[in-house]
């Protein structure tokens, strides 16, 4: 699927060990901006590495990640996020002691309210800031069907909220790509029929998606493009279609 | 009597003030220090030198107190809150070493063993605070200050960077938040409250040496924010009350004073271990039901 302004993330010959095991094998793709991407693979693929490698977690051995043309390696990940490059974790890592609402107001950026010195200089802007960032918040909660739980702990959300709450605070951070790691996995039909919808709208406010899923038939539903991953080097690309019904493929997702 | 509550007063405000700005740290960030004793008396020393050969007033006292205590945290902090948080406790217990042997050795300037007499009162807008009740009113003033800086601080977009901090590094990292630097920036802040009470100390007691400021006090003032409660910010004001009132209570016993100094570690040492069986979270820490505490999570694994 072509795109007219070129990738949004490129990522050039990247290559990363841990001590004898190559997890990521010079592996080159790139990411078309508005457009949701499937990264698949079967189990110790480097899916999870990769997204590492991209938001800083990770310090590639070779290679460049590029986001717009500038070079994302070397950055530490609170500079990615803020260049505007923002992730999900397998295992969420939600606030759980602390309310839906504050996890997604950690993804906003608080410039004034956040700094020690412009919270006692100028108290008026940083009460209109708290102000701006709990309506933006709210209205991030709204759009994840969250709003109503906006005031409980995170840790009393069933598991497929606590999910669309990982992606909801990542989705206030303004950042322009978001990598999303297992949105559905371990998911019944109904919260699949909930959240596939969710995932799919993020690109009609301005995203661009790169997700990681295990289910080679939910990955058509996913995303526009398929990066098929084996052994951390890229195998394949292409229409969700084309990946899922190749054969050759499939024989090495079921590791037959 | 009355003096000897007023005397239990200051001395409350003074360890309020220590306490509630080590909690910054322990309680808020999950970085705990044990140098705040020795930060202490960086403000003490601070200001005494400046009242003593510049004849410094108090207010001015208690800003070099507060540069003093934020530069000495600083020069820990930035390079050892860089690797990980873990090391903060044996870099600021090398701080609180250090600190100390130069309170005891730097003759010229400290006086060493002999310390540093004739620290003047505080003179307050005009007025010369000097009967016990009004230092009890300027103390629990500064203490009340103290509180609503951390209030501040705690209940604000900052103070909710904080605590996310201390509960997932790695997640807050995720969002745009640099954790280095704000641990740095609450370790300097922590420090110059800190160092706020040294100054109040000096001028009240109006006689400063290195034994007010050793590592005990350190742990005394570990002691004060556990045993109060770190995750409520009145924890530590608690704990301020009640082990202060240990030994004034030790001294209504007839104990003589070559038992009831030694009585007092004890004392404190045997509460602080009823407590972490007995009410880990402190005395207005919220209490957690044991069964439903999620397994602990390695706090470096990503993924």
């Amino acid at each position: 699927m072509p795109s007219a302004s070129g990738p949004i993330i490129t990522v050039q010959g990247v290559s990363k060990a841990f001590g004898g095991i190559q997890a990521v094998d010079d592996c080159t793709f790139d990411v078309a901006p508005r457009l949701i991407t499937g990264l698949i693979g079967p189990n110790g693929a480097g899916k999870t590495t990769i997204f590492n490698l991209i938001t800083g977690f990770l310090r590639p051995d070779r290679g460049s990640v590029r986001f717009k043309g500038e070079e994302l390696v070397g950055l530490p990940p609170h500079e990615v996020e803020r260049r505007g490059v923002a992730r999900t974790f397998q295992h969420l890592r939600l606030w759980n002691k602390m309310t839906v609402l504050d996890n997604v107001l950690l993804g906003c950026q608080s410039p004034v309210g956040e700094n020690a010195l412009t919270l006692f200089l100028r108290p008026a802007a940083v009460r209109a800031q708290e102000a701006r960032d709990r309506a933006r918040a709210l209205e991030v909660l709204e759009f994840f069907g969250l709003r109503h739980q906006a005031h409980e702990l995170a840790e009393d959300l069933a598991y497929p909220e606590q999910k669309l709450l990982s992606m909801a605070r990542i989705f206030a951070t303004d950042a322009e790509v978001l990598l999303l790691d297992e949105p559905t996995s371990g998911f019944d039909a109904d919260s699949l029929r909930r959240v596939i919808p969710i995932v799919r709208r993020l690109v009609e406010h301005g995203k661009t998606v790169l997700l990681i899923e295990h289910n080679m038939e939910l990955i058509s539903q996913l995303s526009d493009e398929v990066v098929f991953l084996h052994q951390g080097h890229v195998l394949a690309r292409g229409a969700p279609a084309t990946i899922t019904r190749d054969p050759a493929l499939t024989e090495i997702y079921f590791g037959i | 009597m009355t003096a000897y509550l007023a005397h239990y007063l200051v001395m409350v405000g003074i360890y309020s003030i220590l306490a509630l700005s080590l909690n910054l740290l322990v309680g808020y960030v999950g970085i705990f220090s044990l140098a705040h004793a020795a930060i202490y008396g960086v403000g003490a020393y601070a200001s005494a030198l400046v009242a003593l050969h510049l004849g410094l007033g108090f207010w001015g006292g208690l800003v070099v107190a507060a540069v003093a205590g934020a530069c000495a945290a600083a020069l820990v902090a930035i390079p050892s809150l860089r690797v990980a948080g873990d090391y903060y406790i044996v870099a600021s217990f090398g701080l609180q070493v250090v600190l100390l042997t130069v309170f005891m050795n730097w003759t010229d300037v400290t006086n060493g063993h002999a310390g540093l007499p004739g620290i003047p009162r505080p003179r307050v807008f005009g007025w010369v605070v000097d009967t016990p009740f009004e230092y009890v009113a300027l103390a629990l003033a500064l203490a009340a200050l103290t509180y609503a800086i951390c209030h501040r601080l705690t209940h604000s977009a900052f103070g909710r960077v904080l605590q996310a901090i201390r509960d997932d590094e790695i997640a807050a990292a995720a969002m745009g938040k640099n954790v280095v630097l704000n641990k740095i920036v609450i370790a300097t802040i922590s420090s110059a409250l800190g160092a706020l009470a040294g100054s109040l100390y000096a001028h009240y007691i109006t006689y400063i040496n290195p034994s007010s400021f050793a590592l005990h006090e350190s742990i005394f003032i570990m002691s004060l924010v556990i045993l109060g409660g770190s995750d409520r910010l009145a924890g530590p004001l608690v704990g301020a009350f009640i082990l202060l009132a240990v030994p004034e209570a030790l001294k209504f016993l007839a104990i003589p004073d070559t038992v009831a100094a030694p009585m007092r570690q004890v004392l404190y040492g045997a509460l602080l271990i009823i407590f972490m069986f007995v009410r880990p979270e402190g005395i207005l820490g919220r209490a957690r039901p044991k069964a439903l505490e999620p397994p602990p999570v390695t706090s470096h694994a990503i993924g």
